[in-house]
């Protein structure tokens, strides 16, 4: 049986990289990725599990990373914004203006790549109800949802 | 951030688990077992809980079963929401699980943290209380297999007690079936009702969650195509004798008159569903 104490060394697969970071088993993935492997792109909002800016992909499904332990993360594939640069779900989103703030963007094209990794062909209400787990202060809605449906074509 | 330390367990097997729980416990360590950990985290944050350790239960075998096996469904403690809903397995129940939190957290919920949490509405639980299911715990003592009834609306879980897997016939996940969640503003939000219904045996079994500070199963009601059915509603809703919830979610007026609107639309569905079935 495992048994984790005070402070570890462990091993963290983050976007094909296997990184060590030094944690307590109360530290939070989010907090991991950016304090120690300065993955600034997963933002921090409501550290609830409410908002979604924390979204990143563990084994290519979505993940509040602010409801994870970092050791939770271990012997799993994370995926965070960094790693899905230039991709069709990104370039969706400049093309469409998916976004003002952009706070919320990193949480919201997580999802989306998510989303259209599991459902090639979502319809709308795959696409609404897996949206509905990010918030967007500045309600670019519709344009994010155009942008769902660009990154597929663009795949 | 989580501002205190804790240790983290990671058990091969239930023996394990129970042995370090009760250990834990011993020292005054006030362990908890770890399944999602969506609810942990988010109070552990505010210090509403302050475990000393956490046992992790996503490496034990029984802990992870899911599927169909000689007419009998099982559904491990540590199966996300996520998972049971696309899987179709039992659909009432992924119907329940897939409007609890959202899309993105039922990735990390599991059945067991449902059931086991600390919110009062255990939505996963309706489906369960009414398709005669039965779940399995380990303690101390072993394992044991008791109705899912009898745990959860009596006393609920003894300390210590962590459940294992849930399991029912397999026909219950057939039967027609009804899932409607009323909340006061948005889609996402904790329920002013949930009601559940499973017509087996041309009786509706139904289920609430959100009208009492607990989930609760209703009478059972032979589906007559003669009754009223704004009488039937009336009269299984206002046979409710437990607390109903009255606070700024919604007056309990107000969430028993949502309710027995909801029952009723559901017996007139099922009425049609009957009539159509009979003149098919």
């Amino acid at each position: 049986m495992l048994k984790l104490s005070g402070k570890n060394i462990i091993k963290l697969s983050v976007n094909n990289v296997v990184r060590e970071v030094a944690v307590r088993p109360s530290d939070i993935l989010a907090e991991v990725l950016r304090n120690q492997l300065g993955l600034t792109g997963t933002k921090i909002g409501c550290e609830n599990g409410d908002c979604g800016v924390c979204t990143v992909l563990v084994d290519n499904l979505p993940v509040k990373s602010c409801l994870m332990l970092a050791v939770e993360a271990v012997g799993h594939e994370i995926t965070t914004i960094e790693g899905l640069s230039d991709t069709p779900v990104q370039n969706a989103f400049i093309e469409k203006n998916a976004f003002q703030c952009g706070f919320c963007t990193p949480g919201f094209i997580m999802v989306c790549r998510s989303l259209l990794n599991n459902h090639p062909d979502p319809d709308d209400y795959t696409v609404e109800s897996w949206l509905q787990s990010n918030l967007c202060r500045c309600t670019s809605y519709q344009e994010i949802k155009e942008a769902v449906k660009k990154a597929k074509d663009l795949r | 951030m989580i501002p205190f330390d804790f240790e983290y367990y990671l058990p091969d097997t239930l023996k394990e688990a129970s042995e370090i729980f009760v250990t834990l416990q011993k020292e005054g360590r006030s362990p908890l077992y770890y399944g999602g950990g969506t609810e942990i985290i988010s109070m552990a944050r505010v210090m509403n809980v302050t475990p000393g350790a956490v046992i992790d239960i996503k490496k034990i075998p029984e802990c992870l079963e899911f599927g169909i096996n000689d007419n009998h469904i099982t559904i491990g403690a540590a199966v996300t929401l996520a998972k049971i809903t696309a899987s179709g397995i039992f659909p009432l129940l992924g119907l329940a699980a897939g409007r609890i939190a959202d899309h993105t957290v039922q990735e990390k919920i599991t059945l067991g943290g449902n059931l086991a949490g600390t919110i009062i509405y255990h939505e996963s639980l309706l489906p369960l209380l009414i398709s005669d299911s039965s779940v399995c715990l380990q303690s101390a003592e072993g394992l044991k297999e008791a109705p899912v009834p009898e745990v959860f609306s009596g006393g609920g879980l003894r300390p210590g007690e962590l459940i294992v897997k849930i399991s029912l016939e397999k026909k219950f996940a057939q039967c027609p079936y009804f899932h409607i969640k009323k909340s006061k503003i948005e889609k996402i939000g904790y329920p002013l009702v949930t009601v559940c219904v499973l017509l087996y045996d041309n009786v509706m079994r139904t289920a609430v969650s959100g009208l009492c500070h607990f989930p609760l199963r209703l009478a059972d009601v032979p589906l007559d195509p003669d009754t009223d059915e704004a009488v039937l509603a009336e009269n299984l809703v206002r046979n409710i004798s437990a607390p109903i919830r009255n606070d700024a979610s919604g007056s309990a007026d107000y969430r028993t008159f949502i309710l027995i609107k909801t029952v009723e639309s559901i017996i007139r569905e099922l009425k049609q569903i009957k009539k159509d079935k009979i003149n098919a």
